[in-house]
């Protein structure tokens, strides 16, 4: 969806500001919410395209305003609600009024020692398409639902420069359309050829592209 | 949260906090999550999970001339080898800043971020700031972080739009020959492995 | 302004606003740079004198007068300054024939530019996000938001008001109204089907 996440490029958000010896949380309810979308993630409650793709649903005037942990809460809620995890009655009274789904498995204190994101490899389903070194457009798309395909990186020529293998893609998982596995690209464009003729000429840019956002030059 | 986007400080976070207890109420009471799972989680990234790990990387790379070339050749097998890092997944890319070319990280979309070497990322970094002009005009973002790179330096940025996570390797500070990795582990900041930064340099603080 | 709780109660939000709008009021009158009657004035021919009654009439003649609206469709600002219309804010006008095979509609993505000659003020949701981020690219969903649909095969023409040209959309005259006056037909022109939000009434709306 062409929204409000979609920051790359924007101008007027002023300068960034970094904190000092910054804490990994802020408050207490910070860590829970970080924790909580761990394990469902770990649990098999959904992918991280859901909670993208939730927060991404977040009215811009509250996304922009939101913390980031305020944005993932949310997030949270809209999966839980919309998978059938439990209701939205369930969440205003603040307890479950009724038994859980049954999910896959469920995160256990012992795992916390190894905490690593799952692979997103899947079985290729054909042979790539495009080489490293191939010029490629980025296709004009502008689909309603999830993508990974921002808007300032649309309908611009740039090169192959690296084949990630074939991951989930992101599209289709968001739209419970499955893993429909596609190869991964880095491409690379010249900044120019993003931000305009008068724009920085010593800047490269390069985006991690699914094949379907590609087409041949 | 929800319709009303005041900051009245005290009434603001007591709903967030309430809602947020009152997700995990309902995950506990749901069994879908251990809240002892959740403590571990919690302290996993308060204590054990963040920069150091990534440092420890950069000066092995700095150290040893195989392994950098094992790193910047598939990171996530490289970094595998260190059995006293962290495990990290199976899509870390190393990139490395060289005299010609420097190198900064950005997810303009979320906040993708290379968790398992750098720990949580900061407020800065999930920005709209940062995520709207690192890709349009890193020397500002730069300038921002006090940094001016020499002239001639050529800028690459990643945005991480897939789960391919990148980690910048910044060049070795002059002056450092035969310093033991632990010293140089030092050197090495978070923000220089974003590439907002430069590692330290000797005998700075 | 950081705070923009415009739904609360709070006496002290509006206060806000009406004590800088004086501020800058006071200001600009102190260092004259504008005057009293002349504000005043202002604000008493938009709230009163320049509506979409001025519109309506520039339709009402088209749909009367074939010279006229041949006037309008070549060159608006002229056929529309003829009826004393327009002038002051230095806009040129296009007018916009709605047919069978095409609607018309008009939008400011980028703020809120309108034909302030003949439709007096933007409504606020001409003026707010939804509209303006929608209209381009789904704008059979916004007609859907009005109530409104076209036939499938029907194109839609949205005219972006990027510069200082403004659009209005002159609608199709409703059947059943052979013969009618001009003040009369002036009556079924709603502001919003000279938008292209909306369709003009029809003769049966006024019984």
């Amino acid at each position: 969806m062409d929204g409000i996440h979609d920051m790359g490029g924007m101008d007027g958000f002023g300068k960034v500001e970094a904190e000092q010896n910054e804490p990994p949380f802020h408050e207490k309810w910070e860590g829970r919410v970080m924790a909580m979308q761990r394990a469902m993630g770990y649990a098999g409650a959904w992918h991280i395209d859901h909670a993208r793709y939730a927060q991404e649903r977040i009215p811009p005037h509250i996304y922009l305003k939101a913390s980031y942990y305020q944005k993932w809460a949310l997030a949270m809620e809209t999966n839980i609600v919309e998978r059938g995890l439990a209701g939205a009655d369930e969440l205003k009274a603040g307890h479950a009024l009724r038994p859980g789904k049954a999910l896959p498995r469920k995160f256990t204190p012992d795992l916390a020692a190894k905490l690593t994101r799952g692979s997103f490899h899947r079985q290729q389903p054909a042979p790539a398409r495009f080489k490293i070194g191939d010029r490629v457009r980025t296709r004009n798309m502008h689909p309603e639902t999830h993508t990974r395909l921002p808007r300032y990186a649309r309908d611009r020529v740039g090169i192959v420069e690296a084949n990630q293998g074939c991951h989930m893609y992101p599209d289709s998982v968001a739209s419970n359309l499955g893993d429909n596995p596609q190869w991964l690209y880095t491409i690379v464009f010249d900044g120019r050829e993003l931000w305009g003729a008068d724009s920085d000429p010593t800047l490269k840019v390069s985006i991690e592209a699914f094949e379907p956002y590609l087409e041949p030059v | 949260m929800s319709e009303h986007d005041h900051d009245h400080d005290h009434s603001e976070l007591s709903e967030t906090q309430l809602r947020v207890r009152a997700l995990e109420t309902i995950l506990t009471e749901k069994g879908y999550v251990d809240p002892a799972a959740l403590d571990a989680i919690v302290e996993a990234y308060e204590t054990r999970i963040g920069p150091r790990n990534g440092a420890a990387v950069v000066a092995r790379a700095w150290s040893d001339p195989a392994f950098k070339t094992a790193l910047l050749a598939d990171a996530s097998k490289a970094v595998a080898t260190l059995g006293h890092i962290s495990r990290v997944g199976d899509h870390l890319i190393a990139v490395e800043n060289t005299p010609k070319t420097h190198n900064m990280i950005v997810c303009t979309l979320c906040s993708c971020y290379p968790w398992e070497v750098l720990g949580l990322p900061p407020i800065w970094y999930k920005s709209a700031p940062y995520r709207s002009r690192a890709v349009k005009d890193p020397r500002g973002v730069l300038a921002d972080f006090g940094v001016t790179l020499p002239q001639g330096t050529d800028i690459r940025i990643w945005d991480s739009t897939a789960e391919t996570r990148f980690i910048v390797l910044p060049m070795r500070p002059a002056g450092t020959a035969g310093w033991s990795e632990e010293k140089l582990a030092d050197l090495v900041t978070r923000d220089s492995m974003i590439g907002t930064g430069l590692p330290k340099q000797p005998g700075v603080k | 302004m950081e705070h923009d709780h415009h739904h609360h109660e709070h006496g002290s939000e509006l206060s806000d606003m009406q004590l800088r709008t004086r501020a800058i009021e006071t200001i600009l009158l102190e260092k004259g740079y504008i005057e009293q009657a002349a504000i005043d004035d202002l604000i008493e021919t938009y709230e009163k004198k320049i509506g979409p009654r001025n519109g309506a009439q520039v339709v009402a003649k088209a749909w009367s007068d074939p010279n006229f609206r041949k006037w309008l469709f070549e060159d608006g600002t002229a056929a529309i300054g003829s009826l004393g219309f327009g002038g002051r804010s230095g806009n040129h006008l296009v007018a916009l024939e709605n047919t069978p095979t095409v609607h018309n509609m008009i939008v400011c993505t980028l703020c809120s530019c309108y034909p302030w000659a003949v439709l007096g003020l933007p409504p606020l949701w001409y003026k707010s996000a939804p509209y303006r981020s929608r209209t381009v690219a789904d704008p059979r969903g916004v007609l859907a938001d009005f109530g409104v649909s076209l036939p499938k095969d029907t194109e839609i023409r949205v005219w972006d008001s990027t510069a200082e040209l403004r659009y209005m959309v002159v609608p199709m005259r409703p059947a059943g109204t052979e013969g009618w006056s001009e003040d009369k037909l002036a009556e079924l022109v709603t502001r919003d089907s000279m938008v292209g939000t909306g369709f003009p009434k029809s003769p049966k709306d006024l019984t």
